[in-house]
């Protein structure tokens, strides 16, 4: 049996008045059955681009420009109408950091989960409350008869993102994508919410792609990381080699970034410079004007992401690999 | 104590939601009644500030510290207690009167955009603050004034014809950092300046933050949820609750030994790079709100330490020695 889900090589522009914004821009990894993997990166790397895309989910002006979605064999890109409404009903699932994205105010969370569960399964009122019931006690929720009659006005923050993942998990999906689900809450309830997820994938058997800013948190949900910069992955492996022995400059100066209790008062280790506009992607590496390893390739070649000699990381570096790691100055000589 | 640069005791401030008189009124059991809500956002905090010192206040959205620091600086009348700046009481003081206080507190927000007139060219938004309290200076003097503090913060002078629409969020941040420093303040609130920035330019704008505060001896209220920041920046740590503060601690004590249930229920919850899939301590319940505040300790609910005491009784911010103080009865009883 294949992967779960092969992305590879795709690829997202939005066609604006001034040209096409490439989003992302060549996007590949693997997700196996049950693996769960943390997708990275800063503002406008194109995180949210890959989930949406993932499920054919772009809207005009943006549109898929190459690439294909591989999900347990049948490619998704080509997919429409009914065929892809199939996938997203019952096999892959999404949460978003705002749960009102998934919650209509105005119908009780009872008739919601109904109606999801009988849009996709030709099943009687009854027999979808108890899968309801079933869900709603997954996500610890107390006195879930009582909840089922209530609106998302009446639930707090913590419980409303609790609800989406219940709903999430209606159809028993094989993939669930959440971005940012946590964001907007306090660390108290981040934690709840993260362990929950966690807690359920494993007992479902449920692949997860888990979007987010926060490395922290990745570093306690997923297996793989995948680290994006200005629509691309630049590095990508095993959660503990990322964040343990983090290859890539950009990934090394994220983690040196973050304050880690280890020097309080210390300068921390800024990376110089923001992460280009979409607009006005450098040539060559879109890192290199931030960079400090950088050579004169990195100026005008585009890095693809590889397997780096001696690492189990893959990584998109010219520099890295090399027998002995020149400096400016050996190259200019 | 005149030693303390700012001092705060038993400081309230409620906000009265109700509406106007009509929407305020409501039948119950027959007859018209007057329903008045009230936000409890600030309830009896006392808390001081060292000069040199950065303070910073913790705790979850909605717990009161944003308008803990607006009423300290005199944005929001406070509905009870004192407020004192190096021994001088400030609150209640008219608008001119405060107006000397005004210059050496200063404050930068988490949403520079906001807080930034859009109208107005960076070169413009320096110069106001400093025209604005020295109405005598010399056109010359400010444009020095304001070309040494861009040097300082890492405001290109190429910038200055420029608004702020026309910069990312690092930069704007950068802008009213200047901003705030040239009318030279003592004291700097700064409530959530990284939250909306990417860690990148969190740690620029971090480093920038240490950088003024030891070539100025400036005194910062920081404020922020992020803790991890807080440990690194801190020498102290206020953390709220419901709009009352349950501990006062110095950083190191309270990452390393916290005292307070819910500090040590909100340090375990922060998750740590190096330590994959740690425990953390599970709070039951849900957060109440500063409309129906609970009786006794406002943590009762969810605190697995709670007993019949802790449902009646207000516990106080009491001295646990080496500067902490704690607001627990089962702390002051020895119980944890
Ligand atoms: N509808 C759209 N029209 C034009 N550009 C878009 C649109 N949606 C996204 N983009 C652009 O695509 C890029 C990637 O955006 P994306 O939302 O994937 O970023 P992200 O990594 O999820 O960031 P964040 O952490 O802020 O959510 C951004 O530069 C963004 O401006
Ligand atoms: N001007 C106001 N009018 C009415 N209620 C207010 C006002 N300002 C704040 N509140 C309420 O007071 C309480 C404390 O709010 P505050 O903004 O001080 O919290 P905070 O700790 O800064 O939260 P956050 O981390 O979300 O910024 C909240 O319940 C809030 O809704
Ligand atoms: S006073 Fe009681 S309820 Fe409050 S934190 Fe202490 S033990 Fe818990
Ligand atoms: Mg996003
Ligand atoms: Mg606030």
């Amino acid at each position: 049996m294949g992967h779960l889900l092969e992305v590879k090589d795709l690829e997202v522009k939005f066609a604006l008045r001034m040209g096409d914004l490439t989003a992302i821009n060549g996007v590949s990894f693997t997700l196996d059955r049950g693996e769960r993997l943390g997708l990275v990166g800063e503002s406008g790397a194109g995180k949210s681009v890959t989930g949406f895309a993932i499920i054919n989910l772009i809207s005009k002006p943006g549109y898929i420009s190459g690439g294909t979605v591989i999900f347990d064999g049948r490619d998704l890109t080509g997919l429409t109408g009914e065929g892809m409404r199939h996938i997203r009903g019952n096999l892959i699932s999404m949460i978003f950091q705002d749960p009102m994205m998934t919650l209509n105010p105005v119908l009780t969370i009872g008739t919601q989960m109904v109606e999801t569960l009988q849009a996709h399964m030709n099943i009687s009122r009854k027999a979808a409350e108890k899968i309801a019931l079933e869900k709603l006690r997954m996500v610890q929720i107390p006195s879930p008869e009582k909840r089922l009659q209530q609106y998302p006005h009446e639930f707090s923050g913590g419980m409303r993102q609790r609800i989406v993942v219940a709903i999430a998990l209606l159809a028993d999906p094989a993939l669930i994508i959440a971005d940012e689900p946590t964001t907007a809450l306090d660390v108290t309830i981040q934690a709840e919410i993260m362990e929950l997820l966690l807690e359920l994938c494993e007992s479902e058997g449920t692949g997860l792609i888990l979007i987010t800013h926060d490395l922290a948190v990745v570093s306690q949900v997923t297996q793989k990381i995948a680290v994006m910069y200005a629509g691309k992955v630049v590095e990508a492996g095993l959660t503990e080699d990322i964040i343990d022995n983090p290859l890539h400059p950009y990934t090394q100066g994220l983690i040196k970034a973050l304050p880690d209790g280890r020097n309080p008062g210390t300068r921390l280790n800024q990376i110089p410079g923001v992460m280009p506009s979409l607009i006005d992607i450098p040539p060559g590496c879109s890192f290199h004007p931030r960079c400090t390893i950088r050579g004169d390739i990195c100026r005008y070649e585009s890095p693809v992401l590889r397997e780096i000699p001696g690492y189990r990381n893959m990584a998109a570096c010219h520099m890295l690999g090399l027998k002995k790691e020149p400096t400016e100055k050996d190259r200019a000589e | 104590m005149k030693d303390r640069l700012i001092d705060i005791k038993n400081l309230v401030k409620h906000f009265d939601i109700s509406g106007g008189l009509l929407e305020q009124l409501a039948v119950s059991k027959g007859r018209i009644i007057r329903k008045q809500t009230v936000v409890r956002a600030v309830n009896d905090v006392s808390l001081f500030v060292n000069p040199g010192e950065t303070l910073s206040v913790v705790g979850e959205s909605g717990c009161g510290k944003s308008t803990l620091a607006r009423t300290l600086l005199g944005l929001y009348q406070p509905d009870g207690g004192e407020i004192y700046y190096r021994g001088d009481r400030i609150d209640g003081l008219t608008q001119k009167e405060m107006l000397p206080y005004r210059a050496k507190m200063q404050m930068i927000f988490q949403d520079p955009y906001a807080s930034l007139n859009p109208r107005m060219t960076v070169q413009q938004t320096l110069e106001e603050p400093v025209v604005f309290h020295n109405p005598s200076i010399s056109g010359s003097e400010v444009k020095d004034r304001v070309a040494g503090v861009m040097q300082q913060v890492g405001v290109d002078p190429a910038w200055t014809d420029r608004y702020p629409h026309e910069f990312s969020g690092g930069q704007r941040q950068r802008i009213s950092i200047a901003r705030a420093l040239m009318v030279d303040p003592e004291f700097v609130v700064a409530d959530e300046p990284v939250s909306a920035l990417d860690v990148s330019v969190q740690a620029q704008i971090l480093n920038l933050l240490m950088d003024a505060q030891e070539q100025r001896g400036l005194t910062y209220l920081f404020i922020t949820h992020d803790l991890s920041v807080v440990r690194h920046i801190s020498s102290r740590v206020a953390v709220m609750y419901l709009g009352r503060v349950c501990e006062l601690a110095p950083t190191t004590n309270l990452f390393e030994s916290p005292g307070h249930p819910y500090t040590r229920a909100l340090l375990s919850a922060i998750p740590d790079l190096y330590d994959r899939r740690h425990k953390y301590i599970k709070l039951k319940g849900e957060v109440p709100t500063p409309i129906d505040l609970p009786s006794g300790c406002v943590f009762h609910g969810r605190c697995p330490y709670a007993d019949g005491r802790c449902s009646r009784e207000i516990p106080a911010l009491n001295h646990q020695g080496k500067a902490v103080y704690v607001a627990c009865h089962a702390v002051e009883e020895g119980r944890i």
